[in-house]
């Protein structure tokens, strides 16, 4: 008997990760072909002969160093380090803050903003971006990158705001009461009592922030035409493509570097992502 | 060093009173324990002291001031919460000097401060650790510990006890009673819904429910001499029971007719009693006031009940029995020999006798 | 006499202003004050950038053209007797619930799968399942479109080793349409995983052992227990999946920009085609509008979802 459900268990164990392999080659195919490509001789690429999943003429890093000399590649990222960093940074201030009143202090109205804040995470930015084009318009600042510091925080802020009011209401009341008590004011309280404690939730919305501003594609499509402002997601998917010709290995090479960061970024910090990712569904 | 006095407090939480006309004078140096059961107010009164919560009206003085309107910073108080509400951040060391560095105590005050409280309480070489690698009694400590260091004028206890394993706050409970004897001098205001620590600890008791203070005196006071029944059966375990009773009049005495017994009503009470005469009331009578009958018992003290459960507890056995449709909890010596569904003959102890106004509960004693 | 007089004014002035600066400062001390401001940001944000935008876009459809005229509803008239607009329609609705399905379906499976091996495996294969969510969309779909290339690329090889004919993935109506479905199942699988993993570790495991001694097995553990426990939560995960679905961008912007012959358009890729690249720019407003009363059904059924779940 014993045996018979150690063995059932083990055929069980064995489906199981029967299926988890096929949803990883699923899974997983495209990076990796993506990765191949960029590493094989442009020979290889366009031969018809062998096996294409395997690298069999020798790699190569000609992709790589064309794309640093010979595109606009460095710009690209460098407009969306500068972005994403400034976009990030914005965007926590203004959740950080909101989200610690709504949890915390509540005024008339809290409430309703709460629901607000909410829906406004609902709102796709295909929804926006024909309006907001008039609007960058009228301020002088189509085709360039700065418009985006103001259009990237309204598909981020109310995330990362939903997702620390779930945070800081998880943090028991009896803290903020005892540091009131020990004689903190409100903003001694926030920093040194609410930041430190909720530094997941915060590494988290850093995280969302970041990949999603990183990730942006739409609005610097709209509005943004110039190579000097654009930023690596238009810029790759547009103008790596040369002629008639397509450079597969330049351009895998491109869209790889480019998915780099926040792919590393997240092995790092898995835990944190995944926990917010689903708090901001879930919990709150 | 000071005295808290609260004067016709009151809060209202969308228009349901939580607290309702409390007076209450806390002398310097006392311990006052707020005992009751969950919602009966206790916490809320607390927390009006502590500047947490926000006065409907009334006032709350502590020492001289006025307090109402001051900032819980400002009042010179100290408070241990129910969870303890350490910050998780910060090593013990800097839980206990966070209040003294908000403050801005100098660095050396802050260090001898911190390292008395530590020594005080045994917890010296905890003081690099983090909250979450401490037990449930340590971090007990380091909450006590986080207080003693702010030398308040008030202490503030919020059912610090209530969430360590039992042995551990009986443990606790003589630790926190030795340090308000031998060093703190301090008032403290303790609250907790255990009417034992409230027994054990308090140098008075403040007994509340729905808001109302019902009761304030010293523990055997209150035991003894409840003055209502919601007292009586709050204080003591277990609880007092309680029996349907007429009194009644024959021969110039008052007798208490209860169980188809005729229990005489000891003489110093018939002059309160007397309006009384051929009313239904409720006589309580604590489970120790009952004991196993002998042959000097008088017959009309003495009663027989079928044993429905026997819980033996080495020093005593309680009984469960019943009379008629009356069940009663009877406190007798272990060396009681009995089992369930046997008969005893029980006995009343007749000057331990509560009698209770059956539309006031109120005692008449 | 009038600098007699005037002193003592000056002094009441100043204490006037004294009074009048700590009352401004006792207000921002008061925490109603304090919490109004410090929500400030986002409510300009808010009003600002999205309520505003969102008002500002109806206007926008209800113009000619160049703009000069108010023609009121001419843009959604014409619209609707358009055959693009309505393949655009039936393209969108076939892509979302096609994809929404796929991905809760592969999605729970995966779930499953991952919560039943041991423990300490569990980690490792939920971190490596979430690759295809966290590299960015637009940049994950040009692999893809390499992918799908007919005569260099993988998937035809495959095909043809197989004994199968090779397609024209991105040009055939009906194989383009797939390859976009499948491009965003790739992408969203790995997030509904993760919703419902989280659901599935919140079932109190007293439930199985409770239920098996009951006498259930496996699949009627999954009918009785496992389904009603995540029932909130796959509702919440798909209608929030619709939304963003309905409302992608990116993969048929790099995979087919709509074609073959607009059969593959979805409202934001046609109204960033007539909007921004035709220059129309009431027409493309018109076209994202007709998205939002679906959207707005979503989202009402998720805040209920979200409210109950919380209470």
């Amino acid at each position: 008997m014993i045996r018979s459900i150690k063995t059932r268990r083990q055929a069980v164990l064995v489906v199981c990760y029967g299926v988890i392999a096929v949803f990883m080659v699923f899974f997983l195919f495209p990076p990796y072909w993506m990765a191949l490509t960029s590493f094989k001789t442009n020979q290889e690429i366009e031969s018809l002969k062998g096996i294409p999943f395997l690298i069999q003429q020798g790699a190569t890093l000609k992709h790589y160093q064309d794309l640093f000399t010979k595109t606009d590649f460095l710009i690209y990222l460098k407009n969306t380090a500068i972005i994403t960093t400034l976009v990030t940074i914005l965007s926590l201030v203004i959740s950080v803050l909101a989200a610690y009143s709504l949890s915390r202090l509540g005024f008339i109205g809290a409430g309703i903003l709460g629901t607000g804040v909410f829906l406004t995470y609902l709102v796709p930015d295909t929804l926006l971006f024909i309006p907001f084009f008039k609007i960058i318009g009228w301020l002088g600042l189509l085709n360039s990158k700065w418009s985006l510091l103001l259009v990237f925080p309204t598909a981020i802020v109310p995330f990362c705001t939903w997702i620390l009011i779930g945070y800081f209401a998880s943090i028991p009341r009896e803290l903020d009461e005892a540091a009131l008590v020990d004689g903190a004011n409100h903003l001694q309280m926030l920093l040194r009592i609410f930041l430190p404690v909720a530094v997941p939730g915060l590494v988290a919305a850093t995280m969302f922030a970041f990949t999603i501003s990183w990730a942006g594609f739409l609005y610097p499509m709209a509005f943004i035409f110039s190579n000097e402002e654009q930023l690596l997601t238009v810029g790759t998917v547009t103008t790596l493509i040369k002629g008639d010709v397509y450079h597969w290995g330049g351009l895998m090479a491109g869209a790889l570097l480019a998915c780099l960061p926040p792919v590393l970024l997240y092995a790092f910090l898995m835990d944190y992502y995944i926990s917010g990712l689903t708090s901001g569904s879930t919990k709150a | 060093m000071a005295q808290v006095v609260l004067k016709d407090l009151n809060k209202k939480f969308d228009e349901v009173y939580a607290v309702k006309d409390v007076n209450l004078h806390i002398r310097d140096k006392e311990f006052m324990v707020l005992v009751g059961p969950s919602g009966c107010g206790k916490s809320t009164t607390l927390r009006m002291v502590a500047g947490l919560e926000e006065i409907t009206s009334g006032e709350v003085h502590i020492g001289e001031r006025l307090v109402n309107d001051l900032p819980p910073k400002d009042r010179d108080i100290a408070m241990v919460f129910q969870n303890y509400a350490l910050y998780p951040h910060m090593t013990v060391y800097d839980n206990m000097a966070f209040g003294l560095k908000m403050r801005k105590f100098p660095k050396s005050e802050i260090e001898t401060r911190v390292k008395d409280a530590a020594t005080l309480l045994g917890i010296q070489d905890l003081l690099k650790r983090k909250p979450r690698q401490l037990s449930g009694g340590q971090r007990q400590r380091v909450a006590v510990g986080r207080a003693i260091v702010r030398h308040p004028q008030v202490f503030l206890f919020d059912e610090p006890l209530s969430n360590l394993d039992a042995k551990l706050r009986v443990q606790m409970r003589v630790e926190l009673k030795r340090l308000h004897h031998d060093r703190l001098e301090t008032t403290v205001i303790y609250v907790t819904h255990d009417q034992v620590e409230a027994m054990t600890l308090g140098d008075r008791v403040v007994v509340m429910k729905d808001g109302l203070v019902q009761q304030v005196g010293e523990p055997l006071e209150l035991y003894s001499k409840p003055r209502n029944k919601f007292v009586a059966g709050f204080i003591g375990s277990p609880a007092m029971n309680f029996i349907d009773t007429t009194i009644v009049e024959a021969g110039g005495a008052l007798y208490a007719e209860a169980l188809g017994l005729r229990v005489r009503v000891p003489p110093d009470r018939v002059s309160r009693l007397g309006p009384y005469k051929g009313r239904a009331m409720t006589l309580g009578i604590r489970p120790e006031d009952l004991r196993e009958a002998g042959g000097g018992d008088p017959q009309d003290l003495v009663f027989e009940a079928l044993v429905e459960v026997v819980e033996p507890l080495g020093s005593e056995i309680l009984l469960d029995t019943r009379v008629g449709n009356q069940t009663l909890v009877a406190r007798v010596d272990p060396t009681v020999r009995t089992r369930h569904h046997q008969k005893i003959r029980l006995a009343f102890v007749p000057d331990r006798i509560h009698f209770f106004d059956n539309t006031t509960d109120e005692a008449i004693a | 006499m009038t600098a007699l007089r005037q002193e003592p004014l000056a002094e009441e002035w100043a204490r006037q202003r004294a009074r009048r600066r700590s009352s401004v400062l006792a207000r921002l001390r008061s925490k109603p004050v304090a919490a109004f401001l410090m929500c400030l940001p986002l409510l300009v944000l808010i009003v600002g950038l999205i309520i505003y935008p969102f008002f500002y876009s109806i206007y926008l459809a209800m113009l000619n053209k160049r703009e000069t005229q108010v023609v009121w509803l001419d843009n959604f008239r014409f619209l609707f007797t358009m055959d693009t607009f309505w393949l655009v329609v039936r393209t969108s609705f076939l892509f979302t619930f096609t994809a929404v399905f796929f991905k809760a379906l592969l999605g729970f499976i995966l779930a499953l799968v991952i919560n039943t091996l041991p423990t300490r495996g569990q980690r490792v294969w939920r971190g490596v399942s979430l690759v295809p969510w966290v590299m960015p969309l637009a940049l994950s779909t040009l692999g893809w479109w390499w992918i799908f290339e007919p005569t260099h690329s993988a998937l035809n090889w495959i095909l043809v080793e197989l004994g199968f004919a090779p397609k024209s993935w991105l040009a055939d109506p009906f194989w383009a349409r797939f390859s976009i479905i499948l491009v965003n199942v790739w992408y969203g699988t790995p997030f509904f995983m993760i919703m419902y993993l989280a659901g599935l570790k919140s079932i109190p495991l007293e439930l199985f052992d409770s239920a098996s001694i009951d006498g259930a097995g496996p699949f009627q553990q999954l009918r009785f227990i496992t389904l009603p426990m995540l029932k909130n939560i796959i509702a919440i995960t798909m209608l929030f999946s619709t939304i963003v679905t309905f409302a992608n961008f990116d993969i048929v912007r790099v995979l087919t920009r709509g074609g073959p012959r607009n059969e593959t358009h979805l409202f934001g890729t046609f109204s960033f085609r007539l909007g921004i690249e035709s220059g129309d720019v009431p027409l493309g407003a018109a076209v994202a509008l007709v998205m939002f009363p679906i959207l707005a059904v979503s989202a009402f059924f998720i805040l209920r979802g979200v409210r109950r779940s919380v209470v």
